[in-house]
């Protein structure tokens, strides 16, 4: 194991809990009990009840063991969940360390498309990869005509292996690239003054130091994609644990246990995997004192260095966009069937949706920012608690938290219609109805990415900062204030750009929870379209609006942040 | 803020609003599983008919759409629901959650094929007729060089092995239907050995309805088990696909039904009642809706081929459905193909690419011995884990509803029936590959 450097016996223990931050703690666990604990447990209850009586039991889970279906289903999730683990970094690592490392010409570009397949509105993603890597996809096609083979992308486990690993490598990317250009440059001109260079450079010293960033990115990953259930079934690989369980709530009903037994399951491998990974951190200190030495020295690449490296970029950027340059030509495309390009061209599917998606644009862009901005709130709360106080029952905050990740969207859309549908609001309409219920749905789905963000970037952060303001006589408000939110903001940016991002495409839970159409956002307007042949082509439209707005918004939210922080280091 | 309004403005409307009919206005919410291009054209043309009306449409698939209703019983904010599936329609009106309503439409027959249109308590309505068939994508066909399928049974030939696509039985009504139709047509255990020996070619199996059409029509499947009209209007969109109907099929009717409380009662009945009028019946001829109108006029106006079941006695009239039976055993007949065709696909695909490759070195050079053997393992394949009485025997009914008589519970039973199936493909491979031997 690397030579991460052993923990200066961490400072952090000195501090103990102020009033403050005790009631900042309790705000979180009322609301997080609120609206996550309270309505997910209102449903997977039933997997400790006999069904018909009612009574509790534990034989639901003794089934659960017993059955091969399930059984077969846990090891192809942990088989499906590591290796997209290992894809994304393989996708994630080239591109994170190039852009950050080396003086490279668009590396902004590159970490913009890179984070772009992130935002892929639901099924649209699936229909485009088929179109283009499905048996009878453009590629095979082609394939078949010329050499008379086809390779099997999307087919089985693998398959889903691909399309996950293509969806959710951003995950690594951005919390990579955030670490990378966190370190500071002293640690690696300290390395390279004692002589190391090179890979062994990176192996041992900076690919450690930026450990926390990738361990939150692959945690992530990993969770997410156990705990998957569309990419699967859109596939029609069925024989994993989140399909299995979506397919017995949504076929066989509410009263079937097993579906929530199958649910407890997957919340528990979540939270324990969240668990190791910090344990896995644990006893390290990951901090560096200097700040504004901006990250790693850049460096010039020779001829040949430079032209590997755009090769393996671009190589892994079209791979990983391919999914988008398929819906896009989807969304102008007459009719596109077993042939590897469309039969002809037409611009009617935008004119068709544009009329009416300004609405759904306009909740969309709503919904996600309330929803981003409680995240990045509340998930520098939960960091700040976990590892700058020693609060009693902290960490259960942080694993309440993640274990969110595992809840798949219908559960808790049916907790929230069966815990708010009775409150009355003033005026006498149910609170479930009402917007805001969708805004806190997508906020607690969305929670563990911020969380994990500014976790990862509170980590990077020394105490020593914080003492030596305390010294100088500020507050601990006003230290927070003044010192670790600055400090932290590249990775609540990032937390907030993931949660955003991926909130303005979600759909699971929002689809049980939009009661009226001029409430519903994109995804939903997509959902719709989709459900029919000539529907595919606005759909598609639809998800294309979607990402570009999705995108755009990211690089406005980068632009404010980065001239932010420059007008500050101008000041001082 | 403006949802608010529009919510105080709609409880203000339903406070006003006296018990007795009147003109119908303001908005009706109807809750569907139909698509844009179903739902766009019957709003458009209803809000002309009653000025002042608006549809506000709210799209759930099926289940979803019941699991709302039930959810928000206890203060029901939606008119109408509005889908294909008979069965769901049969949930709702057991939970009270449909409004009686006999529609004043008159010229609609009782039957259309051998299924009534109306639900005979008066809870619901047919307005459009479907039936199940066959799709595929020419193309597909063309460069695979397959032949156009007429019978259920064509879909076992070995040709086409892994060409085929289905949607669960479980996770779709017009699927389930199919099935049911099937094994009732032609018996438990004879229906059962059809299904199994086309399922044994399935590519895959789908867990939404329109997630076959999908494939189809973009050549991923080359042959679709489907409703009628994912076909029709796949074709009204411009792609290559065709269809056609099977001798046992069964027309059913897509229904509507005005929901218990209705926050705008007057405007629902006046929706239903445009659904079944002439007007709205000449809406289900548009090429993006393509369903068969319960009206016999209205075909007067369809396009030359339109098929018409009040014409053509070949169409679902071969099946007299029994939906009495099919509900008693819904939950068991789509576990079963769940545990032993959805879950169990490859083992079913290697005992049915043996069996085919077994008949083909017969057909090269007979022989008594492997004949017998072939058959042992078609019967293999064939075999159920239980009865059609079993199947509706109340010990079984009741491990799946959670009641008092019941022997086993349901996750015990479907392990006995997935391990009971995969012994038994597994034992079709091997006596399959014994009879080919045999044969060479």
């Amino acid at each position: 194991m690397a030579t991460a450097i052993e923990a200066p016996r961490a400072p952090a223990r000195r501090f103990t809990a102020t009033p403050g931050q005790m009631l900042l703690a309790a705000l979180i666990a009322l609301f997080l009990a609120l609206f996550l604990v309270i309505p997910v447990v209102t449903v997977i209850y039933v997997a400790f009840t006999e069904k018909g009586t009612g009574a509790f039991t534990l034989i639901n889970f003794y089934d659960f063991a017993r059955t091969d279906l399930f059984i077969a289903s846990f090891w192809n999730s942990m088989y499906v969940a590591t290796m997209t683990v290992v894809l994304a970094s393989l996708f994630a690592l080239p591109l994170a360390y190039l852009t950050t490392r080396f003086e490279f010409r668009g590396a902004g570009i590159v970490q913009m498309l890179g984070f772009i397949p992130l935002i892929m509105p639901p099924f649209a993603g699936a229909v485009a990869m088929q179109l283009l890597f499905g048996r009878n996809g453009t590629i095979n096609l082609l394939l078949d005509d010329w050499f008379g083979f086809k390779i099997p992308f999307m087919e089985g486990l693998n398959g889903v292996v691909f399309a996950q690993a293509v969806h959710y490598f951003p995950f690594i990317l951005i919390n990579l690239s955030a670490a990378l250009r966190n370190i500071d440059r002293s640690m690696e001109e300290a390395a390279q003054n004692l002589g190391s260079h090179g890979f062994r450079l990176f192996r041992r010293v900076v690919f450690p130091l930026a450990m926390p960033g990738y361990i939150a990115g692959a945690s992530l990953v990993f969770v997410k994609v156990f705990d998957d259930l569309a990419t699967p079934l859109l596939l029609n690989v069925k024989d994993m644990l989140a399909p299995q369980a979506y397919l017995r709530i949504t076929s066989i009903g509410l009263a079937d246990p097993m579906g929530y037994v199958i649910a407890v399951v997957l919340i528990v491998v979540s939270v324990a995997a969240m668990g190791a990974s910090a344990w896995v951190m644990k006893g390290r200190d990951y901090a560096t004192v200097q700040r504004g030495g901006g990250g790693l020295s850049k460096r010039p690449m020779n001829r040949s260095q430079a032209i590997g490296a755009y090769a393996i970029v671009l190589l892994i950027l079209f791979l990983v966009l391919a999914p988008h340059i398929g819906l896009f030509l989807l969304s102008i495309a007459t009719v596109w069937s077993f042939s590897p390009l469309p039969d002809g061209y037409t611009f009617a599917h935008y004119a068709r949706v544009f009329a009416e998606s300004s609405v759904f644009i306009k909740n969309t862009l709503l919904y996600a920012t309330l929803a981003g901005i409680i995240d990045v709130v509340l998930g520098t709360a939960i960091a700040y608690l976990v590892l700058r106080t020693k609060l009693p029952g902290r960490h259960w905050l942080d694993w309440t938290a993640s274990a969110a990740l595992a809840i798949p969207g219908v559960v808790l859309g049916i907790g929230y219609l069966r815990t708010f549908f009775d409150v009355k609001m003033p005026d006498g309409t149910s609170f479930a109805s009402f917007w805001i219920v969708i805004v806190l749905a997508l906020a607690i789905r969305r929670l563990p990415y911020a969380l994990r963000a500014c976790y990862a970037a509170l980590q990077q952060v020394s105490t020593s900062l914080e003492e030596a303001a305390e010294n100088l006589g500020a507050t601990k408000s006003r230290t927070v204030r003044r010192i670790v939110l600055p400090l932290m903001m590249g990775g609540m940016l990032a937390g907030f750009v993931t949660s955003f991002a991926t909130a303005a495409v979600e759909l699971s839970a929002t689809l049980m929870l939009v009661q009226s159409t001029s409430d519903a956002p994109l995804a939903y307007g997509l959902y719709v379209f989709m459900q029919s042949p000539a529907g595919r082509g606005p759909g598609a439209a639809l998800g294309i609006i979607a990402v570009l707005l999705v995108a755009v918004c990211t690089l406005i939210s980068n632009w404010i942040i980065e001239r932010n922080q420059h007008l500050r280091s101008t000041r001082t | 803020m403006r949802a608010f309004v529009q919510l105080m403005a709609l409880a203000a409307l339903a406070a006003l609003s006296p018990a007795q009919a009147q003109a119908p206005t303001g908005k009706v919410t109807v809750l569907t599983s139909f698509s844009k291009d179903v739902t766009d054209p019957f709003k458009k043309a209803f809000e002309a008919a009653h000025p002042g009306t608006t549809v506000e449409i709210q799209n759930r698939n099926t289940n979803a759409g019941v699991k709302l209703l039930e959810e928000t019983r206890s203060a029901n904010q939606v008119d109408i629901f509005w889908a294909s599936a008979p069965d769901a329609f049969e949930v709702l009106k057991g939970k009270k959650l449909l409004q009686l309503y006999k529609p004043k439409a008159a010229g609609i027959p009782a039957k259309i094929g051998a299924y009534p249109i109306n639900d005979p308590d008066g809870y619901y309505s047919g307005f459009a007729a479907s039936g199940y068939g066959i799709m595929w994508n020419e193309r597909y066909a063309k460069a695979n060089k397959l032949p156009d399928p007429k019978e259920w049974q064509d879909l076992a030939k070995p040709a086409y092995f892994d060409h085929v696509s289905i949607a669960a039985p479980s996770r779709s009504g017009t699927t389930h239907l199919t099935i049911e139709t099937i094994l009732q047509g032609e018996g438990w255990d004879k229906g059962w050995r059809t299904i199994k020996e086309w399922s044994g070619n399935l590519r895959n199996v789908t867990e939404r309805s329109f997630g076959v059409p999908d494939a189809v029509n973009s050549g991923q499947v080359g042959y679709g088990i489907v409703i009628d009209f994912f076909a029709f209007s796949a074709q009204g969109a411009g792609f290559p696909v065709k269809f056609v109907y099977p001798t046992v099929t069964t027309i059913v009717p897509a229904n509507v039904g005005i929901v218990a409380n209705p926050p705008n009662k007057a405007t629902a009945e006046a929706f239903v009642e445009y659904l079944l009028s002439p007007a709205g019946q000449e809406v289900l001829l548009d090429k993006g809706i393509r369903r068969l109108p319960v009206r016999p006029e209205t075909y007067a106006k369809a396009p030359a081929d339109y098929p018409n079941p009040f014409k053509d006695p070949s169409l679902g009239g071969k099946v007299t459905f029994d939906s009495g039976l099919s509900s008693a055993r819904t939950a068991v007949v789509d576990t079963l193909y769940d545990q032993l065709v959805t879950f169990q696909l490859d083992g079913l695909k290697a005992a049915t690419k043996a069996i085919h490759a077994a008949e083909a070195a017969l057909a090269k050079k007979d022989n008594a011995a492997s004949r017998a053997a072939l058959q042992e393992a078609r019967d293999l394949v064939a075999k159920m884990p239980v009865t059609a009485e079993q199947a509706a025997s109340p010990e079984i009914r009741a491990a799946f509803t959670g009641g008092k008589e019941k022997s086993a519970r349901q996750a015990e039973l479907e392990q006995q029936w997935a391990a009971s199936a995969k012994a038994a493909y597994a034992a079709a491979e091997a006596k399959a590959n014994e009879a080919a031997k045999l044969a060479r």
